[in-house]
């Protein structure tokens, strides 16, 4: 019995050492295999197709503009020469900032509640049928929620308003994949956790999400990347402004609007900012998602 | 919390000596009687409706190592997680009895788990250290017990005390995780024993283990009682016969239907493996050894 694989082995790494690749490419297996491998890298490539030819017609339109100027000037009105995008970046900073700071905790809690406390109950059942319709929920949608709960109260677009709509819109996806990774974190941990002495709170803040931190970073990270290229909930609350941000209250500039406004335009100077704000959003976006990548990345190595 | 009193208890009891199991009546005199720290008396425990085990009462002795051995799902895990309330976590869980902890009965209402289970601590059958530093392992339970002394004294101690000093005294700041399966079951035995809990209750420790690192932790354990009351399970005889100074034998007779486990026969190792009285231990080890 014992005989038997190890003839084997060793006829095969002869097959091999013998006649190299004439041999295999006459068996079908290998000729199959190597044509599904060729199917499969052309796919990849042609799948990264749409990616770098989006990145490099931005490097090429929006390249030159790429500055200081770009990033501390306002932008130039119609005609005008120069300019930059310095108020929508801030902008866009300051909105994903307001989302970040209401969707994260609520977020965070809400996955530890789904994953901790009433993994099963009907709370957590519904909690979690509502976050995933949410995630698919059409972004518009929450810019004319916000539109009527926050601005028509307020009377006035502000960057509030566009940060509480684009935390509706992050919310969803940092719940999700809080309460995944929470349910990552291997029972034995929790079980050493309370075998130790920890009450339930204890377990969790100690052990558990700092063992789940990476993963719901990386939730963190994508969400923020998303709002930050959204369009319609800020047209809807926080509408634009051609000057410097002063207060939480008032309309503000966004990367997403400029893009979407000035593209439009007839002058050529305004639709080179255009391409330059979306080569930056791009930059920002692909950065996020790289960073969650990195850190996932060394989460699984440690 | 409050500090351990670790009355140097000379009592040392030989395996050969076989001493009769004190009555069980003994907690009735405070903190237990110089020899029995923990004291079983459980009727009945359930999982949901599922009567898990039944009858099942023993003294366990203060700086001894006791083994529980017994096919499998006859309870063993069981038994042995009831003595620090970790089977509170399993919902449906039901105990009904008693365990009394140097007197005290911890099934009491009025006794909170959290609190049990920083005296009585537990190693598991899969070694499960935390994704932390190797120092911050071992100093988990100090922290969270608001320890003020000399930290690091407290972590050479325990790691020396887990003979796994030596091996990672250069890279205590590395991450637990990054050590082999033994060197990680000594790290959980030293964070363990850093808060120097009075009994240590080790789930199968070696069974996830390779030989040669199951003989290092059979030796430490016959090092750590010395200090500590050792409770453990173990399907492996040869090591119950190595370690143990007294032995429990619970079973289930599964061919017969029945799945309440129950013990059968409790005393010292050296009784239970020559001299076995009921029909099913003799069974039981003559099967083992055969
Ligand atoms: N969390 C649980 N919920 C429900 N039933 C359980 C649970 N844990 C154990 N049981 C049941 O209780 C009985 C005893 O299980 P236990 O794990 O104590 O056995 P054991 O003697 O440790 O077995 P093994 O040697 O295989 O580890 C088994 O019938 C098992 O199915
Ligand atoms: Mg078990």
């Amino acid at each position: 019995m014992s005989v038997l694989p190890i003839r084997r082995q060793t006829m095969v790494e002869g097959d091999i050492d013998l006649s190299k690749l004439e041999r295999r490419l006459r068996e079908p297996r290998t000729l199959i295999n190597a044509a599904l491998n060729w199917l499969v890298a052309g796919l990849t490539v042609l799948a990264m197709v749409p990616l770098f030819s989006v990145i490099f017609m931005l490097l090429w339109r929006g390249g030159q503009r790429l500055g200081i100027a770009l990033f501390t000037e306002l932008p130039p009105g119609a005609g005008m020469v120069g300019g930059g995008i310095g108020n929508a970046l801030l902008g866009t900073v300051i909105m994903v900032g307001i989302a970040t700071l209401l969707s994260v905790p609520v977020g965070i809690l809400g996955g530890i509640y789904l994953a901790e406390f009433g993994p099963n109950t009907k709370t957590a059942s519904v909690v979690r049928f509502a976050a995933k319709v949410l995630t698919g929920l059409p972004s518009v949608i929450a810019g004319v929620f916000v539109y009527a709960l926050v601005v028509t109260t307020m009377g006035t677009f502000s960057a509030l308003a566009g940060g509480v709509a684009l935390s509706i819109l992050m919310l969803p996806t940092i719940i999700l994949t809080a309460e995944d990774a929470i349910r990552m974190v291997p029972h034995r941990m929790r079980e050493a956790a309370i075998g130790m002495g920890c009450t339930q709170t204890q377990a969790i803040l100690k052990v558990i999400l700092p063992t789940a931190r990476p993963g719901i970073l990386t939730g963190v990270m994508l969400a923020v990347a998303r709002a930050a290229g959204e369009t319609a909930p800020l047209l809807f609350t926080a509408l634009f402004s051609d000057y410097w941000i002063r207060r939480l209250h008032e309309p503000s500039a966004s990367l997403a609007v400029i893009i979407y406004d000035f593209s439009g335009q007839p002058y050529p100077n305004l639709i080179e900012i255009a391409w330059a704000a979306s080569l930056v959003l791009v930059l920002i976006v692909l950065g996020l998602n790289i960073a969650a990548q990195f850190y996932l990345r060394k989460s699984f190595t440690k | 919390m409050d500090t351990h009193d670790h009355a140097p208890t000379p009592a040392t009891i030989k395996p050969a000596a076989p001493a009769p199991v004190p009555a069980n009546g003994a907690h009735a005199n405070g903190n237990g009687n110089g020899h029995s720290i923990v004291e079983v008396k459980l009727k009945a425990l359930y999982y949901g409706s599922f009567k898990a085990v039944r009858d099942t009462d023993l003294a366990i002795k203060r700086n001894a190592i006791t083994a529980f051995i017994g096919p499998s799902g006859c309870g063993k895990s069981t038994v042995l997680r009831s003595i620090n309330r970790m089977n509170d976590l399993v919902r449906g869980f039901r105990f009904d009895g008693h365990i009394h902890f140097r007197g005290r009965d911890i099934y009491d209402t009025k006794i909170d788990p959290v609190a049990v289970r920083r005296h009585i601590g537990m190693v598991f059958q899969q070694p499960n250290p935390f994704a932390m530093s190797i120092y911050r392992n071992v100093t988990f339970g100090l922290r969270l017990n608001g320890y003020k002394g000399n930290i690091q004294d407290k972590v050479e101690q325990a790691l020396r005390g887990s003979a796994l000093w030596d091996e990672v005294k250069e890279k205590l700041h590395q991450s637990g995780l990054a050590l082999s399966g033994g060197q990680q079951q000594r790290l959980c035995i030293a964070r363990a024993i850093a808060t120097e809990p009075e009994v240590l209750l080790m789930d199968e420790p070696c069974s996830a283990l390779d030989p040669v690192a199951t003989r290092k932790i059979e030796e430490l354990m016959l090092e750590l009682k010395k200090r500590f009351t050792i409770i453990t399970v173990t399907h492996n005889l040869q090591q119950a016969k190595r370690v143990a100074d007294m032995t429990g034998f619970l079973y289930v007779d599964t061919t017969q239907g029945a799945r309440t486990g129950y013990l059968v026969e409790y005393g010292p190792t050296e009784g239970i493996f020559n001299d076995p009285k009921e029909k099913h231990t003799k069974d039981y080890i003559q099967g083992a050894f055969s």
